[in-house]
């Protein structure tokens, strides 16, 4: 499948020249486009920020909510539909600050989708406010004096909380995003893709540059990505800051919506069903 | 004369009142008898002192009645509460060892019956409740096989338990029938109907059964009382049913995570009470621009904030009625009974998709908890349908229509895309900034309250409606108000008894116009509905009977307030 076919016309790109969205969007058409998912059977789900507007510059059905809300929002696509590929995309503000806590019960939950985190380490939307991911001491038009409090460390969170698939990136390596997106769509469960990327307008700090210096790319085997000791130890390391995919369980876990009573006896989408009314009727006489 | 007796039951948490209850209301209404029966009880999981009321009659009743004529009191602590509603007239059955001198030195006719030394002798003192209920059950004449069969349902899982309980139950039974026979029980039991068998449904079930009638399939909560019991009865159905059930982070969740299913084709229910509502706003106004169907279940309880957690009160009507930010059209159901929570319940899924809007279901911590009989449950009586579309390419969801509902599609079903937003958009759902635009879909949105005004349930009055005083009324307090109208006999007062609340049906301006002297009774501080009257209809109601104790209206209390308004004085 040619990514092209994800292309979507007329289309008015809100982004600044040089924002790090475009390469992230162009590694997701092409991860969708090489897995051979057609945009009819895609869900793009996100917030509000400036990585939130991702879905709109795409082919696939989309659904753009609240700010913050995404994960939810896409747990309830894939548990009325478990045969849509379901993505909840997003910034750092996003997922990880307003949204924080359906992040941490998301992991838990494991419905099987991919979440892709565009992780600037800064506001864009609202002109350049301080993010959870904000390095300590940036300055911001609000943090004037340097921002006081830790940054929260996405990839070392989620696999304290058991996340099934953890994956950091850096937006300019395009080749290593769109496999890790892959990878995390294929992942039977939710998966957690950190994606570093510049913002080229507000923060002058964690540049392409920086983020060049500061990163590099980790291999690891198959039996190496299944120890959450050693990917606790990468995710908590750093600067120079590991890329790559940090942590993928055994596999054999079911993802939430295939635990689900909804689809024991019965695979079809919750769409195609009609309400029990035999079942009804049966339960009501027991009332008597 | 119709007989009725109401029966008090009191008992600490964790004593077992509410199995006393179960039991003794179905024995009740398998032995053919008419039953209601409704509770109160404090936010606590053991101790305290909890009531329930069962009215036994030999008509239909639905309402909460202060008057006690048989009191059981399981422990002794009775609250003020209950000792406010007991006459000269009541007959008090209990244990002298467990009350010790209670009721020893009230006027109150006592009957000393020792359920704990039946209980302690027969299966242990924790059966004084299987006891209780069968002393009960003797007294009314209701066959033992009856209670035995419901002793069977109840604890037929543990056999051990079970044997306990009927052990406690014979000897319970044995000596009810020797209290009748030594004549000391001085009550006139109303007589069974033997054609009567009714069905006996509590609120939480007649809101989940009317929603899976209505096709509700995915059901998302974060636990609050009174909102819980639907999640709860959901969770242990949906299996059974095949639905998905998820207890999840929070409110917002719950709201969000329902409109994502909505959006793939699932019909989505959140339950929750007003707090756990307040945090949906945002969600339910994201419901609004995307055009996302909702249904919210909101289980009333008193506020503010955490108010009182097992209480009932009405004052979330404006709550509802002015969610979310933004202006959008919105259906508000407020059933008074078990049957209008199950055909609102099953209506709000039909609505929401036909519409595309969000509905929500008022009910309240009293209804919720109240026990109904009906003959039956109207589950077949309307076809089921389906509001959604086969997308094709090029497929638009947003596109403007004569009567404002864009044919909705669901994500994988169909060639097309369906693109969905929360920013102001365009036909496809693309942002759009566009000053016409806007103007464009907010008329189109706001159009559907023309259909939804169209669609309006009307009230349901009772009496005469050209009645020069009419009381206006709306959720649980209608079978209240609708007794104490029968209570104080008047042709002159009538009643309507609101089950949807907005928009509000064209004849309810009529109803008001024709009315000399309008009051408004509900379970509010402020008189929300009589607001809410005077906003559509400009008539300020000349009365209003409030009740925000956090406890029902009783029907007595309803007549005696109505009659002084009658009188031409105020309600205390």
């Amino acid at each position: 499948m040619n990514p092209r076919e994800y292309d979507i016309e007329p289309v008015d790109l809100s982004w600044c020249p040089g924002c790090g969205n475009f390469q992230i969007l162009s590694a997701l058409k092409e991860a969708l486009a090489e897995l051979k998912i057609p945009p009819q059977e895609v869900v793009l789900v996100s917030g509000i920020g400036q990585a939130a507007k991702t879905p709109h510059f795409m082919k696939g059905h989309i659904i753009q909510g609240l700010h913050g809300r995404a994960l939810p929002v896409a747990t309830g696509v894939k548990a009325a539909n478990p045969g849509l590929t379901v993505l909840a995309i997003g910034g750092d503000g996003d997922m990880y600050g307003e949204g924080g806590n359906h992040l941490l019960h998301t992991i838990r939950r494991n419905p099987d989708l991919t979440n892709l985190v565009h992780n600037n380490m800064v506001y864009g939307l609202t002109k350049g406010q301080a993010s959870p991911t904000s390095p300590l001491g940036l300055k911001t038009p609000v943090q004037v004096e340097g921002v006081i409090s830790e940054p929260l460390n996405p990839v070392a969170l989620a696999i304290s909380q058991g996340a099934s698939f953890v994956a950091r990136s850096f937006s300019a390596e395009t080749e290593l995003t769109k496999e890790l997106i892959k990878a995390a769509i294929r992942h039977k469960g939710y998966a957690l893709v950190d994606i570093f990327q510049p913002c080229v307008s507000f923060n002058k700090v964690n540049t392409y540059k920086w983020f060049r210096e500061n990163t590099f790319v980790q291999e690891s085997s198959p039996e190496e990505l299944r120890d959450r000791r050693r990917a606790m130890e990468l995710a908590l390391s750093g600067p120079p800051f590991p890329l790559g995919i940090l942590y993928r369980e055994a596999s054999g876990r079911p993802s939430f919506e295939n635990l689900l009573p909804a689809y024991r006896r019965n695979s079809e989408p919750l769409w195609k069903r009609t309400p029990d009314r035999d079942g009804i009727e049966a339960y009501v006489e027991t009332l008597r | 004369m119709v007989r009725e007796l109401s029966i008090g039951l009191c008992g600490a948490a964790g004593q077992g009142v509410q199995t006393v209850e179960v039991l003794l209301v179905r024995a009740l209404g398998r032995s053919g008898f008419h039953v209601f029966s409704t509770k109160e009880s404090m936010s606590r999981v053991r101790g305290g002192n909890n009531s329930t009321e069962i009215r036994v009659s030999e008509e239909h009743t639905e309402a909460f009645v202060d008057r006690i004529d048989l009191l059981v009191p399981l422990n002794s602590g009775l609250r003020k509460n209950i000792w406010k509603r007991l006459g000269p007239d009541t007959l008090v059955l209990g244990d002298r060892e467990e009350l010790k001198e209670e009721f020893a030195s009230k006027e109150f006719r006592f009957l000393d019956v020792p359920f704990l030394e039946i209980a302690r002798e027969a299966g242990g003192a924790v059966t004084a409740n299987s006891v209780a209920a069968a002393v009960l059950c003797a007294l009314f004449r209701i066959e033992f096989e009856i209670l035995d069969d419901l002793l069977k349902e109840r604890f037929g899982k543990t056999p051990e338990v079970l044997e306990k309980n009927l052990l406690s139950a014979k000897k319970g039974y044995e000596q009810g029938v020797r209290l009748l026979e030594e004549g000391v029980f001085a009550l006139k039991t109303p007589k069974p109907d033997p054609n009567w068998r009714p069905l006996l449904i509590d609120g939480h079930k007649a809101v989940s059964l009317g929603s899976l009638a209505g096709g509700c399939n995915f059901v998302t909560a974060y636990p609050m009382s009174p909102g819980s019991g639907v999640l709860a009865f959901m969770a242990q159905n949906a299996s059974r049913f095949q639905i998905v059930v998820e207890q999840v982070e929070d409110e917002i969740a719950a709201v969000n995570m329902a409109l994502g299913a909505w959006s793939a084709g699932a019909r989505g229910m959140a339950t929750t009470s007003g707090g756990g509502f307040a945090l949906m706003e945002e969600g339910i106004s994201l419901s609004a621009v995307t055009e996302i169907p909702l249904v919210i279940h909101l289980g009333q309880r008193p506020g503010p904030a955490t108010g009182m957690a097992t209480r009932t009160e009405q004052a979330d009507l404006e709550l509802a009625l002015y969610a979310g930010h933004g202006e959008f059209p919105r259906v508000l159901f407020a059933p008074g009974n078990a049957r209008e929570a199950f055909e609102l319940s099953r209506l709000a899924f039909d609505w929401a998709d036909r519409y595309q809007v969000p509905v929500f279901i008022l009910t309240d911590e009293y209804l919720l908890d109240s026990i109904f009989e009906l003959e039956s449950l109207p589950v077949e009586s309307e076809p089921f349908s389906r509001h959604f579309v086969e997308t094709e390419p090029g497929y638009a969801r947003y596109r403007v229509t004569e009567n404002g509902v864009s044919p909705r599609g669901i994500f994988g079903h169909g060639r097309g895309l369906v693109r969905i937003d929360s920013h102001e958009h365009d036909e496809k759902g693309h942002i759009e900034e566009d000053f016409d635009v806007r103007e464009r879909m907010q008329k189109k949105r706001m159009s559907k309250l023309r259909l939804l005004e169209a669609a309006a349930l009307p009230p349901t009055v009772k009496g005469d409606p050209q009645a020069q005083t009419k009381v206006f009324c709306w959720g649980s307090t209608g079978p209240i108000v609708a007794e104490a109208l029968d209570l104080l006999g008047r042709e002159d007062v009538s009643m309507v008894h609101l089950k949807q609340v907005y928009p509000l049906h064209p004849s309810v301006r009529t109803l008001v116009e024709q009315a000399r002297r309008v009051v408004v009774a509900e379970g509010n501080s402020t008189g929300q509905l009589a607001r809410l009257i005077r906003l559509y209809t400009g008539r300020e109601a000349e009365h209003r009977l409030l009740n925000f104790r956090g406890h029902q209206f009783s029907v007595e209390e309803v007549s005696e307030g109505l009659g002084k308004i009658l009188e031409g004085g105020e309600p205390e």
